[in-house]
This record gives C-alpha cells, structure tokens and sequence, in this order.
C-alpha cells in the first residue's frame, strides 16, 4: 500500500504541473494591462513601465511561467493589490474557513446520502424509497443559492433559530458553539444537492450489486439479510460511490461558492468573485491554484480508500 | 529483446501438408505475437506476454483444420492474427499464393473471414440485417445495388434464411439463426478461407448440430478452406480433416483427425482426450495433482507442459522441444512422444 | 419512436416533468408577442410593489421594474443558455470519448490525461478563471458551463465506446472493409447516441443551473440584461426585506431544472433497455410464493425422500407475459443418491433447483404451486429464518461460474469463515478459521494455508470452484445443490472437479443434485437422471437405463446429437427447430412440434409423466415400452 500511495503522489506531479500551466496561461490570456488597473488613476506610461518592469511583465511569457512557479513553490504568490498583503496569507486564510464549511457539508453528505441510497434500494419501491426518492428530486432541483435564502426567511428571521450570516458574532463571538451555530444554516444548503445526487447514485450501486451473483451465493450460504444488505452488498456497492464521493467533494467546494455569497462566509469563494470583479488577477490566480492542488491531493486520498476497499485495483 | 528470445526458440519444423493434397490455401510461417505489457504514456513495455510461440503450418484448399486448446492456449489470438485483426509480432501469412499486407484489412477481408463465437455480439444492434450483409459486398467488391441485392437473395437461398429476415435486427433472432446470419455475412465476401471461432460453444447441443451440418455443406457448394476453433474435442474431430493440438500459447501436435485422439503422440493431447466425459467411461482423475498453466507473465524454460506431464525429465525442463515429425502426416513437440 | 413515447408517458413522473417543461417553454417561445411591459423600463416609484398590485401580476423589482415581464424574458435568456451550454458540452466531450475510446492506446492515454487535468479542479474554479479571462458575460458564461461539463461527457462515452470497440461487430466491420472513420460514424456511434441524449437530458438541468449560478455571482449576463440567474442575484441584497423579488425567480429555476430532470429520468429509463425490461429490480430474499398456491399432501410412507419437490410451478411474470419455467416438476433424492437433472438452456433445470430454498430472484420469479419437503417439512411455506437456517446448513449450493459467485472483495477465507459461522455464532474465529483451512486441504487446494487469504481473482477458474465445493461443505449439508459446476471450466480441470466431487459423495454420502447439459458428465456421475423440457420432466430413471434405452423421442434423439470423441469424421444428428418459448407453451406435448413420430393426440390436452416405481415418461409414443 506505502508504494501505491508513492506512485500515486508521484503521478499527481505532471497533473499538477498541468494544473499550474492551463491557470498561468488561462490568466496570461486576459485583456488589458494589469499595470494600468493596479495604478488606476496613477498611470502614466512611465509608472506603467517601471510597474510592468516590477512585476516581471516585460519577460517572455515561457520564462514569466517558470519564474512563477519557482516563487509558487516557495510559497511567494505575490502580493494583493486589493487586500494590501500577500496572496499567500489571504489565501489560506480564506481557504481555511471554506474547508470548516465545506468538510461540514461534505460529512454530512456522504453519510445521509449512502444511508438515504441504502434504505432506499433495500425497500425498492416501498413507502420509504418513495419517499426518498422525492425529497432527494428536489433536492437536486433547487439552486443552493436559493436554498440558502429560503432557510435564512425561515430559520433566521422567521423563527430566529440560528443567526443570518457571518461566522462568528460580532461581539462577544468566537468559541466552537458559536462557530457551530453559525454553521447550521450554510452546512445544510450546501449538503443537500450533494446528498441528492449521492443517495441517487448510492440507490442505484445497490441495485446492480443486489442482482449479482455473489449476492445469490451470500444468501445461499444462509447469510442473514441484514449482513447482505449493510455487508456484501453495501461493500460491493462502495466500489462506485467512493469515486462520486470524490466528484462530489469537488461540487461541495463549488458549492460553497455560493454559500458563502448568500451566508456571507468569509471564504475563499468569496474572496475569488470579489477578486474577479476587482480584477485582482494574482489573488484569483493563488487561490486557484491553492485549492486545485488540495483537490488533486484529496483526490489521491480517494483513490487510496479505493484501492483499500477493492483488491483487484494494482497496488 | 525479440531476437534474443527468438534465438532460443527451438527449430520447429513446418507442419506441411500432403504432397498429394494439392493447392494450399493458407501457408503461415513463424507467426508468433508477443504482447507488451507495462508500458506508460512515455516509455517502452519492459517485457512481454508471449501468447502465441512461433507456428508454421500449412493448409490445402478444401481442407477443414480443426484447432484445440483449452482457456489461456492462445487460439483466439492466433486466429485474429490469421484474418489481419491483430498484427503479429513476428512472421507472415500466404493465402492463395499470395502473400498479405498487414497494413490492409480489406485484402484480408477478400481472401479470409472470420465467425465469431458469439451470433448475436457479432451484429450491430442498430443494423438491420440487410445492411449487415451489403457492407462487404459494397466495400470488399464494389458492387451496385441491384449486383449486392441479387447476391444476398443467392446466399440467403443457400444458407436457408428466408428473406423477409433482412428487414430485421439482430435481437429479434435466436443463437442458432444468428449464427446462420454471421456464415451468411462471411460468405458474401466470397473468401478463400473461413475462421470459425467456436461456432457452435453458445449453442444448445440440439441446434449445434444444424449448424455445422449447414457448414459442412456450404464448404463442398463454395469450395471453402475451414479453420476450425474449438475447445469440444468431440466435436472438433467429428468436422476436421486434420487437428492441430494448443498448449500455452504452443503448438503441441498436428495430425490427422482420426489419429490425433486416438493415438496421440503428445501426453498433453492425451490428457485431453482422457478428461473429456464419455458415456460408460468411470470417473477418475486423469491428474492426481490440482495441475494448472503456468504463469504467463513468468514462463518457465523448456516444454510448457513440463510441470503437468507424466513422462517429464531434465532434458524437459531446460529446452523447449521442437515440433517434429512424427509418422506420416503427423507432428509433435515433445522429446518423449508416446 | 412512438414506442419509445409511449414507454415515456407511462412514467407518471416524466409525463409532469414533460408538461410543465412544455408550459414553460411555450411561454418562453410566446414571451416577444405577448402582451407584457418592457423588461428594462425602470419605475422607481413602484420599487418592490408587491404581487397582485395594480399593473404588476407579480409584482416589481428593486428598480421598479416588471417581475413577469423580466421572469420570463429570463426564462427565455436561461433556458436558451443552458440547452446551448449542453449541447456544446456534449459535441466536443463525445467526439472526444469516442475517439479515446476506439483508438485507444497512445491518443487515449493522452486525450485522458487532459480530461484528468479539467477535472482537477472544482468545476466552478475552472469556470471562474475561464470567466476571469474572457471577461464576465453571459455567452463567456455559457463558455465556461460548457467547458467544465466535457469531461463528463468525455469520461462517460469513452467508458461506451472502450466497450463497444472491443464487441465483436466492430471487428466484422473491419473484415467487412470497413475503415476507422466509418466504422466511428456507421458502427459505433448509432450504439453510442442513446447515452449521449440520456447523458444530455440528466445534466441539461444541471447545466441551467450552474449558468443560473455565474449569473448569480454577477460573472454572467450583465445589467440590464438578465437571466433568472441574475434576477436572484440582484434581488439577493433585498431578500431579507422583501422576499418576493427572489422567491419568484427561484421558484422558476426550481421548476425548470425540476420538469428537465423529471423528464431526463423518463427519457433514461424509456431508452435504458434494462431498465425496460424490469431487470433492475432488487431480488428479495427469498422467492415469492403465491398464497393460493395448491399444496400436495406429504408422503408419509416409510421410504420417504430426504427432500421431496412435489408438482413445483415456477413462474416469471414480466409485464403482462407469463414465463412458466418450471411447470409440475416433481422429484426426490434420498440420502447418499446422486440425481441429475439435464437438459438444455431455458428447460427450467436451474430455477428448479434455485426454486428449493426460494433463491429464484423475485421479481420477475413467483413459485405458483407446489411443495419442497426436507424430510416433511415444506420449505415454500417455511418462514424466513427457518429457511436461512437451512441454507447452506442443510441444502448447500454450488454454481456456475466461481468468478462472479464469489464475492470480489472479501478474501476466500473470510468467505469460508463466514459461511460456518453464519450457523453457529459460537464457533471462535480462529476455529472457523482453522475449520475453513482443513476444508480448502479437502477439495485438494496446494498450498491452502496461503490461498486462505487470496482474493477469488487471484485464483484460477478450477481453484476458485474447489473453494466454491468447500464452502458448500462448510456445514455438512444433508444436500448440495450443484447447478453447472464444471461448464464454465476447460476440460482438464473438469475431469479434477468432477473426480473430486465423486470422491466426497462417496466419502460422506452426500445427496446431490447435479445439474448439467452434458451426457457425458451425467453417466460418470449419476445414479439417477431426470430430463427436462420447456419446463417438464419429460422422462426420469436409472441413469444407464435411460441412456441405454430412452423412452422419450426426445432424449433418444438429444443423445443422438452429442459427438462422441473417437467417431472420427461424420455427418452429425439434429434436432429440427427450436424449443418453445416458455410464454407460449403449446397444449400437449412441448415436444410434438420437433419429435417425427407426433400423431393428432401428441398436440391436445395434459400429457402426464406416467411409468413404474423406477422409471417416468411423459409421452403417448415412447420409443421403449417402461418395463
């Protein structure tokens, strides 16, 4: 398993490499001079110049590339203009308070989701996989955006359960239940397309695995139906949820974008519209990267459980 | 690397065919296939699995060859190199005297065909059948429409499949007329020769027969060379002229098919011709051992059979034996023949 | 086609998906002609004037602007954007999947790892960078939801196309001359069309929302243009105040991205043909078993059978066809018999012998009649833990194909453990551990202690079914069920696995049923041989007097159709036509219509299995009069 883990980490190099070249050359592309939207009304073709010069624009694009990736590796993805510090401490920062949410709102996904897909496909068409069934179609329908609206009208002002946006309390905040009360809300508009489309696919699994052969052979053997069902089948069945666990995780990240608009999340999903439409190029650039790498790395993490759960992946 | 290996081969002779039988159909010599295996985006395969050991043989025009072997011998690889699908690692194929360009399929497709073991996966299930039929006609000898009508009705007629089926698709057939289908498209391409890759295997043994017997019959009418896939040794010998026995990628031994099982000179085809189960014959183990193949990533030197075989020795073990001559019409690879 | 909508509209669900989607999309097509204000005209002294006020049906927005007029221009902008985004996702992520898929090697090494690289990211930060460098906007927008979505579709056809590059039409293409870019667009791509509209209409919801989305964070269309998107977005400021400017434009999303998944379902399972046939049911644990099924009085004489199938009637029921598979079979074996039953594929051998302890999978399976006694008691009446305490304790199975039976992710031993332990809690595991080692040295398996952790494809075909007899062994069962052990296996290994089950029969005087289509394997192995046909027992008895001197035509002449090996070069007996099919069974004898000896009487009424203590036809002409 220690080598499989290696191999994978070393094949995650040239998708990380190509990760870092599409967003350096994705950015490279955009129109306009950052020179002359960083120094707004100071722009006069000199200070232009002397900025460009600065900031290394004048280089060949090939060379500017490796000269960012040398100072990305060293942890220096430049400077915010808009926030006034380095890309690096706002990036983490932000990312930090998305991973709160979004990890939240991935447990809570993965687990309802293969429960609600389990229960379901056990009692194919019984009153609970009806039942199922319709929340999880609406589920799936609703924008999270507008979800999370709707649980603001009712649970923040209507019936003044949980708080309306923020992460902490102004005054007086800070502490994990307050972290946690702030949490509710955004954690569980963000969950629910996640869960919807893991309880579907999660229903789905079960069924196919339930018509083969081996499941015949379980049962032959006098295997009670409980251990079929949460053993054999729900086994078997994780062999294809885990890699949509970890197309989901990407979704919830995504997500969480929104979340963070309509909760007013201090994440990095905020910060990265606000930087785009501030065209804070350098900070949209780090913090993409920042967090496509944690995404390939997670992904390793996945691939990993994967080839736990399933001997015949070569290891 | 190839040449390294294809030093140690051993001198296998070519299994000719009679002086007496005539024209040959098919003339194979040293075909072998080695299949890569690792091998990234970037580098070379390191190593490879040889599933197919160098082979020569012939056939004469109008013969049935039967070919055995059981699950792992290399049959269907060996038979997709023959009709051009795969590209052998080494050797070359004559057909008619002519010999074949790898590079063309549609030369294959004119002189050699192929029936697939399974009738119904053989059929596009979005084609109707007319169309299934006209796609040699039209592409292997350019034929019009009223040319490519005239010949469908004309194979049909001999294959005994009544028109009207030509307007329908494939699942609306059961095996054994899809598999009347699959000899119908194989002749509309007039070939030489036809593969038969296990016919018969996924038909009920009450409809096999029909079907072979239609084969036995379209051979005389068209003049067709057989090659015969089979791993039903009964009913290998029951359709062939001459059985050429697979191990492991290995030809064992070739003979006449009323010899072959019957006084097998290699101890693996005795084998074979022991396990099969055979009314009135009591049960025994014909192996005392749970024997298997031996690995194909990792094959021991000397005979493949080696680890399995009764009469095996040191000599055995160290050196692949040669295909040789054994009798009249009759060759094996093995240094202690029975 | 007029099936396909007809299968459609069956589906309740994807028959309302279909017609709200219809009102919607008519409303969108009609909204420049109807009779609606300007979507842009501003009126700030009707800010926020809320639904049903004087002029403005619902209501108006922030800028005092028409809430209909701008909905449904929305809806339009939407609903335009997200099929386009769809369809450009589709294009270029299933030209890319096909070719991957049926060129394979290099080009689909490398177009993957360029799929692998989009989906490295989260989609919405590819499209927020794709967003930042066009420039915001709504066709940049619609760019950026298509890019993200082509690896979806890449990654799915080109799982199809592998599958269908490698199925056997595609190589008699080839021989048929066919060359790579016809047999792409004339073989592969009608197969691969189905799963790119199914794959178009399960995510066209899902694209509309994630351009609903960009549009939302302000990167889509731009004032004073909107999609719903955007009137969400603009709203979202004033949502706390007055809700109504952002309810009523999520409420169309929801509906939209609702009616298109309801009907993308529909269009799934309409087109999905396993779905069509009911093939996806989950199998129940045991078999169903009509409740006004008739029950046979027990035999109570004193040579009673261990296990007595009396008049057993095994049915699927698909749609409104009724399959009957096993029609009356009625058998018996006694302790230490060996009882074989042949016949060939569809005669109703296996669901017979799967009928016994209710394992026919159910639906489509329902057992209609009859009794299964073990030693009296009736196992189709028993309750379910009854019948789990006789599965694999009592009756044991083996089958087919070890590969698939197996299951592939727990170990071999663990599977052995589990099955001893499944019926006696009590037993340690280290014990039943060292029960299942001393079982796998029974079935003959070198080296078990190690093959005690091998996972069942790390072994060969004859390895894994000596761990399939050992499990079945596992609880010195009274019976084993083995439904075509060897067929799948080459014939060497045949000869070890049938020597080997011979060898335990004889050792621990097992009862065996054995189920088979060959001859051969049934005069080694059998002391007695039932024949089965379209779901009958046509003839039963003596194994070597049944082939000696069979009575049915039709098993005289199924022998008759079985090479033997030693006959040299011959013409080779058949059987005319085919079997009936089991929906459609004939009157009187299954058999007249192939059988040259069929008289007027053979084709009416019931035709019962008549004959002796020792041997049974079913036949008006046997060709052996039963002594």
């Amino acid at each position: 398993m220690g080598s499989y883990i290696l191999k994978r980490l070393v094949a995650a190099i040239p998708v990380l490499i190509g990760v870092s070249v599409l967003v350096f050359f994705i950015m490279a592309m955009i129109p306009g001079d950052p020179a002359l939207a960083i120094l707004g009304a100071y722009a006069t073709p000199e200070n232009v110049a002397k900025l460009n010069a600065d900031l290394g624009l004048d280089k060949p694009l090939v060379q500017r590339y490796f000269i960012w990736l040398g100072n990305m590796l060293t942890g220096d993805f430049g400077r915010s203009y808009s926030q006034n510090k380095p890309v690096i401490d706002e990036v983490m920062g932000r990312f930090g308070n998305t991973l709160i949410l979004a990890g939240v709102a991935f447990v809570l996904c993965s687990i309802l989701g293969i429960l609600a897909g389990v229960v379901s496909a056990a009692r194919q068409y019984g009153l609970a996989d009806k039942a199922i069934t319709f929340t999880v179609l609406i589920g799936i329908s609703i924008p999270s955006f507008f979800l999370g609206m709707i649980l603001i009208i009712l649970f923040a002002l209507k019936l003044r359960m949980f708080p309306v946006s923020g992460m902490y309390l102004i005054y007086g905040g800070g502490g994990l239940a307050d972290l946690a009360n702030h949490l509710v809300l955004p954690a569980s508009a963000l969950a629910v397309v996640a869960t919807g489309v893991i309880a579907r696919l999660s229903r789905s699994a079960m069924l196919e695995v339930l018509r083969q052969d081996y499941i015949r052979t379980a049962r032959a053997k006098g295997v009670g139906e409980r251990r079929v069902i949460m053993g054999h089948a729900l086994k078997a069945a994780m062999v294809s949820i885990i890699p949509v666990l970890g197309i989901q995780a990407g979704f919830v990240v995504s997500g969480a974008v929104y979340i963070e608009m309509v909760f007013d999340w201090p994440g990095i999903g905020q910060m990265l519209v606000n930087a785009i439409s501030q065209r804070d190029l350098l900070l949209v650039q780090g913090g993409v990267v920042v967090v496509a790498a944690c995404y390939v790395l997670f992904n390793i993490v996945v691939d990993v459980a994967q080839a736990l759960l399933d001997p015949r992946i070569k290891t | 690397m190839t040449d390294a290996l294809d030093a140690k081969a051993p001198d296998h002779q070519t299994a000719k065919a009679p002086p007496s039988a005539g024209k040959l159909a098919l003339k194979v010599d040293n075909l072998s296939k080695t299949f890569p295996i690792g091998g990234g985006l970037f580098s070379k395969a390191k190593a490879g699995v040889r599933a197919v050991r160098p082979v020569s043989f012939e056939v004469p025009e109008g013969e049935t060859l039967g070919i055995v072997g059981e699950s792992g011998c290399g049959k269907s690889t060996f038979a997709r190199m023959l009709v051009g699908l795969l590209e052998p690692t080494t050797g070359h194929i004559e057909i008619a005297g002519k010999a074949l360009d790898n590079a063309d399929p549609a030369a294959f497709g004119r002189l050699i065909q192929y029936m697939f073991q399974d009738p119904i996966s053989s059929l596009n299930p979005r084609k109707t059948i007319r169309q299934i039929m006209e796609a040699p006609l039209k592409l292997l000898h350019g034929m019009d429409k009223p040319q490519r009508d005239a010949r469908i009705s004309e194979i049909f007629a001999s294959v005994n499949l009544r028109e009207e089926f030509l307007e329908r698709y494939p699942h609306e057939f059961s095996g054994g007329q899809a598999q009347r289908i699959g000899i119908a498209r194989a002749l509309a391409a007039s070939p030489e020769i036809i593969i038969l890759d296990e016919p018969v295997s996924a038909l009920d043994v009450s409809v096999q027969a029909q079907v072979l017997n239609l084969m036995a019959r379209l051979k005389a009418e068209f003049g067709l060379t057989y090659l015969f896939i089979s791993h039903d040794l009964a009913v290998v010998e029951a359709v062939s002229d001459r059985i050429m026995v697979l191990y492991f990628g290995s030809v064992v031994e070739i003979g006449r098919a009323e010899n072959v099982f019957s006084a097998p000179k290699h101890p693996y085809t005795k084998l074979l011709a022991g396990s099969a189960p055979v009314v009135g014959r009591p049960l025994t183990a014909p192996e005392s051992a749970a024997a298997e193949l031996p690995d194909p990533l990792n094959p021991p030197p000397g005979c493949p059979f080696a680890g399995r075989c009764p009469r095996v020795t040191e000599e055995c073990r160290k050196e692949e034996p040669p295909l040789v001559a054994m009798g009249e019409d009759h060759f094996a690879a093995c240094f202690h023949p029975l | 086609m007029t099936a396909f909508l007809k299968l459609l509209f069956r589906n309740r669900l994807a028959a309302m998906g279909a017609v709200v989607l219809s009102i919607i999309l008519v409303l969108a097509i009609l909204t420049p002609v109807l009779p609606l204000q300007d979507p842009n005209i501003t009126n700030t002294g009707d800010r926020f004037a809320r639904p049903f006020t004087e002029g403005y049906l619902l209501g108006a927005d922030h800028l005092g602007r028409d809430q209909l007029s701008r909905l449904l221009h929305g809806t339009r902008t939407s609903l335009m954007v997200g099929a386009i985004a769809a369809f450009l996702a589709a294009f270029f992520g299933s030209a890319i999947g096909i070719i991957s898929g049926y060129f394979g090697k290099r080009t689909d090494n490398i177009l993957m790892r360029l799929i692998d690289m989009l989906m490295a990211f989260p989609y919405i930060l590819l499209a927020l960078a794709i967003v930042a460098a066009l420039g915001t906007g709504l066709i940049n927008a619609l760019i950026a939801v298509a890019a993200v979505n082509i690896p979806f579709f890449a990654r799915n056809i080109r799982g199809i196309t592998v599958g269908l590059s490698h199925r056997e039409f595609v190589d008699a293409a080839r021989l048929a001359g066919k060359g790579h870019i016809r047999i792409i667009l004339t073989e592969v791509l009608p197969n691969v069309l189905p799963v790119i509209v199914i794959a178009m209409s399960t995510t066209v919801g899902w694209m509309i929302l994630e351009t609903a989305g960009l549009s939302f964070l302000g990167l889509g269309s731009q004032p004073p243009d909107s999609d719903l998107g955007s009137m969400l977005g603009q709203a979202k400021d004033h949502f706390t105040t007055h809700p109504h400017t952002s309810i009523i434009p999520g409420i169309m999303i929801f509906l939209i991205v609702m009616s298109v998944n309801l009907l993308g379902d529909g269009v799934r399972d309409a087109l999905d043909p396993r779905l069509r046939s009911g093939a996806l049911s989950r199998p129940l644990p045991v078999t169903n078993v009509a409740k006004d099924r008739n029950v046979p009085a027990e035999d109570t004489s004193a040579n009673a059978a261990l296990l007595d199938i009396q008049e057993l009637e095994t049915q699927f029921h698909v749609g409104d066809r009724i399959y009957e598979a096993v029609g009356k079979v009625s058998l018996s074996v006694k302790p230490g018999e060996c009882l074989g039953i042949i016949g060939e594929s569809g005669s109703g051998k296996s669901v017979t012998a799967l009928s016994v302890t209710g394992l026919v999978a159910s639906p489509p399976g329902v057992i209609t009649g009859g009794a299964v006694r073990l030693e009296g008691d009736d196992l189709l009446a028993a309750k379910y833990e009854k019948l789990r305490s006789v599965r694999g304790n009592r009756i044991a199975y083996i089958f087919q194909d070890p590969l698939s039976t197996l299951h592939p992710l727990y170990t071999v031993g663990d599977q052995l453990v589990e099955a001893i332990r499944v019926h006696d809690s009590r037993v340690s595991k280290s014990a039943a551990r060292a029960r299942a080692l001393e079982l796998m040295k029974q079935v003959r398996i070198p080296n078990a202690e190690s093959r005690l952790g091998n996972y069942p494809h790390e072994m060969s075909g004859g390895m894994r079914q000596r761990v399939g007899i050992a499990m079945s062994l596992a609880n010195e069962p009274d019976i084993i069920i083995a439904d075509e052990p060897t067929t799948a296996l080459d014939v060497t290994v045949q000869a070890q696995i049938l020597a080997l089950l011979n060898d335990l029969r004889r050792e621990r005087g097992l009862a065996i049923i054995f189920i088979t289509h060959d001859f051969g394997v049934v005069a080694q192995l059998c002391d007695r041989v039932a024949v089965m046909y379209a779901g009958r027992i046509v003839e039963e008895g003596p194994t070597q007097a049944v082939l000696d001197a069979p009575a049915h035509p039709y098993t005289k002449r199924l022998i008759a159709c079985v090479p033997e090996l030693g006959g040299g070069r011959r013409e080779l007996a058949a059987i005319p036509g085919l079997p009936p099919v089991v929906n459609d069974l004939p009157p009187g004898c299954h058999f007249a219509a192939r059988c040259d000896k069929c008289q007027p009487e053979c084709k009416v009424g019931y035709i019962a299995l008549e004959g002796n203590e020792k041997r049974t036809v079913r036949c008006i002409h046997p060709e052996e009069a039963l002594a």
